[in-house]
């Protein structure tokens, strides 16, 4: 069942000043409905593994696979990608945001109307498709964020520190809900972030990174009780501190 | 019940700044045009130079009546919105060639520095002569004006779009086309509108110098013609339209930026 394959991607950043190599090395393999999480310090390459998992730029060498096809130049792949911010067109009423990528994958003609307003209903939001982005709070926005994504029934979720910029209290309750949205809709997922708790509570498995270059360096399975479990009960967990203990010392050990 | 009195007392305050603001704007016109007037009935000032607003309203209710100002007014009016929504056209074509390739904007980088800081009037002659003394090189001179300016700034801000919105764009995988029309163009809107506004101002130089230099018809002529004959209550009179004319086409850009702008 292996969805996802990254198999000897190398990637070089050149400049006038030198060429330097950002990742080394990476061989991994996701199965389908997986959530897993990058983590490590910050210089080790994972927002740029991301980057190439989607397809955006092509690696110096290697490949990523998904479902036996190549990611890169791929057009009838659909990935869903979420970033730091929201990156709402403040220029487009939400429901002209939420259509958007449905708009430009199918067809650009069609009505999308019912499909905002019953994604906006599945992310927590009241009606508010008329309603431009400043009129809504950082968490709404976000939830619209992944509404925007969901919409184009992405094969699988790129998640870019998605809640950083957030308050903790919109935070929890995010995680919660891409967390639930995901396992419904049994998706894969693949999460950056600097939150090692984060990681731990939303992730089946964590794999983290060691920098320059960018290298795998160790990758921790996610008990069984912790995955069961919705992110706001994992950290509650007596597990979920003995496992934060054990990935910090790691982290710790690499800066 | 005590906020809204708090409200109504805020809202008041701000009316009554906004009557003192328009008091002190009235009251400035009614000084220049009261201390114009009584300078030259004075003879502070040479009223054969400086003419008076009593002579300068006279004239125009003269020309009015007779029916000779309103087509040159018309004619350079024409000209002028011509220029100014070329200029601006023009420029953003431009400047959206350029964006589309990365390429052919590094080799015309110092092509387009060295053409801005041309004074481009002084193209005036070689147009008139290319294109014969008439509507079309005056309608070019008030293009060509502003149109490499306006390259210039909104190429720039197509090119400061932040390269995320571009992220989401591409997972969705938009075509460099669709990129342009969702996110590159709508962003750069508010900068259109303020190279509009500039470019108002811009196109008026470049029409009246083309009439200058064309002399047949337009204000621009009626400037260059009572120059000549030395009667510059025609001069004056054609000042004091540009100036109304001149507002009126801003407060026309004002009205479609608010229009198009609806995220402000």
């Amino acid at each position: 069942m292996t969805f996802l394959t990254v198999s000897n991607v190398h990637h070089t950043y050149f400049s006038k000043e030198a060429a330097s190599s950002a990742l080394q090395d990476i061989n991994l393999t996701i199965d389908k409905g997986e959530f897993v999480s990058f983590i490590g310090p910050s210089g080790c390459g994972k927002t740029t593994l991301l980057s190439i998992i989607a397809g955006l730029f092509k690696p110096t060498s290697g490949t990523v696979k998904i479902e036996n096809k190549s990611v890169f130049g791929n057009k009838n792949l659909s990935i869903g990608y979420m970033l730091q911010q929201d990156y709402l067109f403040p220029w487009k009423t939400i429901e002209e945001n939420i259509t958007l990528g449905l708009k430009l994958l199918n067809d650009e003609k069609k009505s999308y109307e019912n499909v905002a307003s019953s994604l906006l209903r599945d992310v927590g939001l009241p009606p508010v498709e008329k309603k431009y982005p400043r009129e809504l709070s950082g968490g709404m926005r976000q939830r619209v964020a992944l509404a925007r994504t969901l919409a184009v029934d992405p094969k699988i979720l790129l998640l870019d520190e998605p809640f950083s910029a957030l308050d903790y209290q919109s935070k929890l309750k995010l995680e919660d809900l891409v967390s639930n949205k995901l396992k419904e809709y049994g998706k894969t997922a693949i999460l950056v972030t600097h939150d090692l708790g984060e990681a731990i509570a939303m992730s089946d498995r964590i794999i983290l990174f060691s920098a320059r270059p960018g290298r795998v360096h160790q990758i921790f399975d996610v008990p069984e009780e912790l995955k069961v479990l919705t992110p706001f009960e994992a950290r509650a967990h007596p597990v979920y501190s003995s496992l934060f203990q054990i990935i910090w010392k790691e982290l710790e050990s690499l800066e | 019940m005590n906020n809204q009195k708090l409200h109504e007392q805020f809202l008041q305050s701000l009316r009554k700044e906004k009557k003192w603001v328009r008091f002190y704007q009235i009251l400035i016109l009614i000084a220049f045009f009261g201390l114009w007037e009584l300078a030259s009935h004075l003879r502070w000032i040479d009223p054969l130079i400086f003419s008076s607003p009593t002579k300068v309203i006279n004239l125009l209710i003269d020309k009015i009546s007779d029916g000779s100002i309103l087509a040159h007014i018309s004619y350079t009016l024409f000209e002028t919105v011509l220029g100014f929504i070329l200029g601006t056209l023009v420029g953003t074509i431009l400047a959206a060639i350029l964006w589309w390739s990365p390429f052919l904007s590094k080799v015309l980088d110092p092509y387009l520095v060295i053409l801005n800081s041309m004074p481009k009037v002084a193209l005036g002659p070689i147009l008139i002569v290319a294109m014969g003394p008439g509507m079309s090189s005056i309608i070019t001179m008030g293009a060509i004006i502003s149109v490499i300016i306006s390259t210039i700034v909104i190429y720039t801000s197509f090119r400061n779009m932040d390269a995320n919105y571009l992220k989401v764009l591409q997972t969705f995988n938009a075509t460099r086309y669709q990129m342009f029309k969702e996110a590159i163009l709508p962003s750069s809107f508010p900068t259109i509108i303020s190279t509009l506004k500039v470019n108002v101002g811009l196109s008026w130089v470049g029409v009246i110098v083309g009439e200058f230099l064309v002399s047949s018809k337009g204000l621009g002529y009626l400037i260059i013609y009572g120059f000549q004959i030395f009667n510059f209550n025609l001069v004056l009179m054609s000042l004091l339209i540009i100036a109304v004319f001149a507002t009126i086409m801003y407060q026309l850009v004002e009205l479609l930026e608010r229009k198009l702008i609806k995220s402000e």
